[in-house]
């Protein structure tokens, strides 16, 4: 039985906390006026007991929202940022490239900044010097080797950078967020270069937010949040939960803001003809709409094609025969997505004061990743248009899916592609 | 998430952080010296006139001090060559200068190599010294051509230049590990250093001679002058690589034992300069 192989990076239970002084002494005047004064600090828990380990050969992937902590631990891996406690092991030769260029100096031409750039990331400058004819014919930049880089435009510099980054033969990269770079046809290039650093073995750290490309690269992938590692596993389900995350996240906040607009209390507290997002007369008032998944669960987030309830509860002040329910769905920017009502169904029944109805609707959550919004609405029957209660808005929630559309639905299909044997040229 | 390894060892290079050196010996080497050459060759072929105003700074100053101060004030001391003695003097404190004051703001200004790449953080102010070092072996061949053009002739003392100004530089990078890694706590080192470094110009014997100083204050003030290092140096310079008539620093300090304050002082700055600067390393990237 062989030993299993050594991982390329051991992260074991690392921590980093930033000190951020409440009020920072910038001068040594205050200092030195004040010898005694303590100098409050705020720490900031930037990783939290981060453990993990990267394979040989993986394309590992590191995702988290805005502050999570993604970018201090690929700083700590990188070595520019010393830990609190754990540690980190690395086999192999590193190199880190967190910013395209560093070291460019914009009054040199190409050459200079090639060596200088490469020497940085750690090639030693006679093996730059050696490579830099590589480099310049990859970026496609024979014409300008002469210009001062300040001369050169921003796609220009993104295409060096990225050509020296590619010449650093490193076993081990770490790379934050630096793909989209150049115009289409450069970028595609780049990706060829990333699949085949892919295949050639290399070890490859990428931090992003770019859930595209997490899953065309990644073998594996760690979400973090808040410093905390969420989970380890395979792209499409980190994708799915960092979506999940990221929206819920900001699903939550909505509702939050929602509630304390309209919830409980708020509504005896606010007189209905004071309420701007609520029509209607009053012989009926929408208590509360919620969302459920396939399980009855109540959510706030669903996936792109998964079976989704849409329910309100409604208490009637007055007795009402046939009562229709409408439920509109529109997204972000204001446009009916859907529009629902009993008005084709047999009726309701009659309903007396203070009885209650639940009205509930079923579909498949077909639209694309999104935001979107439900209006329930009572109305007598008849036109519709003689409302009970109406209340705009009331129900927000979020679809996501792992693959990016640009349509406004995804409905299930079946693509064929055959091979045609006419028009052959024989 | 993989449980945390209990075992240790051969699980590759620990990853340490951030250091003063960094864990590559070579690599700090390196980097030094590419950092150096290139800022040195921005300077000197940057323009057209570069090449000019690196030999011109200091030409111009002794210009205008060597018409005030021999001309108008005598300050000469009776010593021979006192318009390359001057020179001298001005080319070395603008070393030292140079060197002390452009490290203050060279970790913040070389931001993004600490910031985003692993890098061995004391390459920086390093890189600024020896810069300065680059400026100074040209300045000293101005030096070298007006010496020659007054008469001076070469000897076997010259070459003591070489240990003087390798102190001198220690003296210098001692300086500037200090400033450089207060400088990111403290942001007004600058303006502080700026008038500390003209009080050292008119402490030191460089406009006028320590002969002066002999003659007027006697022996307890030359004493204290040259217990600096800098004053020491270039005394000492001047008794080597100019003339014999400048005298040197341990015939003015009259005993052999005084020569070790200036020195002391050297290497208390240096070995004070490194602990500070490797003891504020580790945490100078996240602190910019």
């Amino acid at each position: 039985m062989s030993a299993p192989p050594v991982p390329a990076i051991v992260v074991d239970s690392v921590s980093k906390t930033f000190e951020v002084p409440r009020e920072r002494v910038h001068t040594l005047k205050e200092r030195a006026l004040h010898p005694f004064r303590r100098v409050v600090t705020d720490t900031m828990l930037a990783l939290d007991d981060v453990s993990a380990a990267i394979e040989p050969g993986e394309f590992f992937g590191v995702v988290g929202r805005n502050g999570s902590g993604k970018s201090t631990l690929l700083k700590c891996l990188a070595g520019i940022y010393g830990v609190d406690s754990g540690r980190i092991y690395v086999n192999g030769q590193m190199s880190s490239f967190i910013e395209l260029g560093v070291g460019f100096n914009m009054d040199l031409a190409a050459y200079d900044n090639v060596v200088l750039n490469a020497t940085m990331l750690g090639l030693s400058p006679r093996e730059a010097r050696r490579r830099f004819d590589r480099i310049i014919e990859f970026a496609e930049l024979e014409d300008f080797v002469e210009l001062k880089i300040k001369n050169y435009s921003s796609g220009m510099l993104v295409r060096l950078a990225f050509s020296v980054m590619i010449q650093v033969d490193a076993e081990i990269l770490l790379i934050d967020e630096v793909l989209a770079v150049g115009d289409a046809a450069f970028q595609q290039k780049c990706f060829d270069e990333f699949a085949r650093i892919r295949e050639s073995g290399t070890t490859v750290i990428l931090v992003t937010h770019d859930m595209s490309a997490v899953r065309r690269f990644c073998n594996r992938a760690l979400l973090l949040e808040k410093g905390r590692v969420v989970e380890v596993g395979d792209p499409e389900q980190i994708g799915e939960r960092y979506l999940e995350l990221n929206f819920s996240a900001e699903a939550r906040a909505v509702e939050t803001r929602l509630r304390e607009a309209t919830d409980g209390a708020a509504i005896s507290a606010l007189p209905r003809h004071e309420d701007p997002d609520r029509h209607g007369d009053g012989g009926a008032s929408i208590l509360e709409g919620w969302l459920e998944d396939e399980h009855g669960k109540r959510v706030t987030v669903i996936g792109t094609g998964q079976p989704l309830m849409i329910a309100m509860r409604v208490v009637f002040g007055e007795t009402v025969v046939d009562p229709l329910f409408t439920l509109t769905i529109e997204d972000d920017e204001h446009r009916i997505f859907m529009d629902a009502g009993n008005h084709h169904f047999p009726g309701a029944g009659r309903f007396e004061v203070g009885q209650e109805a639940v009205v509930r609707l079923s579909f498949a959550a077909v639209m694309a990743p999104g935001r979107y919004y439900v209006t329930p609405g009572a109305a007598r029957p008849g036109s519709g248009l003689d409302a009970l209660d109406r209340r705009d808005r009331l129900i927000s929630f979020v679809v996501t899916a792992t693959a990016h559309t640009s349509g406004m639905v995804v409905l299930p299909f079946d693509i064929a592609v055959t091979r045609s044997t006419e028009n052959l040229i024989t | 998430m993989s449980a945390a390894p209990l075992v240790t060892e051969g699980l590759g290079r620990p990853i340490k952080g951030p250091s003063a050196l960094g864990s590559d010996f070579r690599r700090f080497r390196q980097l030094t010296w590419t950092l150096a050459v290139t800022d040195f060759r921005l300077r000197f072929f940057g323009s057209v006139l570069g090449y000019l105003w690196q030999f011109m700074r200091p030409l111009m100053l002794f210009g205008v001090l060597y018409v005030v101060f021999s001309q108008i004030f005598d300050l000469s001391g009776g010593v021979r060559f006192y318009p390359v003695a001057l020179l001298l003097g001005i080319v070395l404190y603008g070393f030292f200068a140079e060197a002390t004051s452009g490290s203050v703001r060279s970790l913040v200004d070389r931001e993004n190599l600490v910031r985003k790449i692993e890098f061995p953080i004391l390459a920086v102010p390093l890189a600024t010294v020896l810069t300065a070092l680059f400026n100074l072996g040209l300045n000293l061949i101005t030096v070298l051509v007006f010496l020659l053009a007054a008469g001076g002739r070469p000897h076997w003392s010259w070459l003591e230049l070489v240990p003087l100004i390798a102190v001198l530089a220690t003296f210098a990078t001692g300086v500037a590990m200090v400033l450089s890694s207060l400088f990111v706590r403290y942001r007004d080192i600058e303006p502080i250093w700026d008038v500390v470094l003209q009080i050292l110009f008119y402490v030191s014997p460089i406009i006028y001679m320590l002969q002066t100083v002999t003659d007027k204050g006697g022996i307890g003030a030359t004493r204290a002058i040259l217990c600096s290092p800098f004053a020491a140096i270039l005394q000492q310079a001047r008794h080597a690589f100019i003339d014999p008539s400048h005298i040197s620093v341990t015939d003015a300090m009259g005993n052999d034992l005084l020569l070790l304050v200036p020195l002391a002082i050297v290497v208390v700055v240096f070995v004070m300069g490194f602990v500070v600067f490797d003891r504020a390393a580790p945490r100078i990237a996240e602190n910019l």
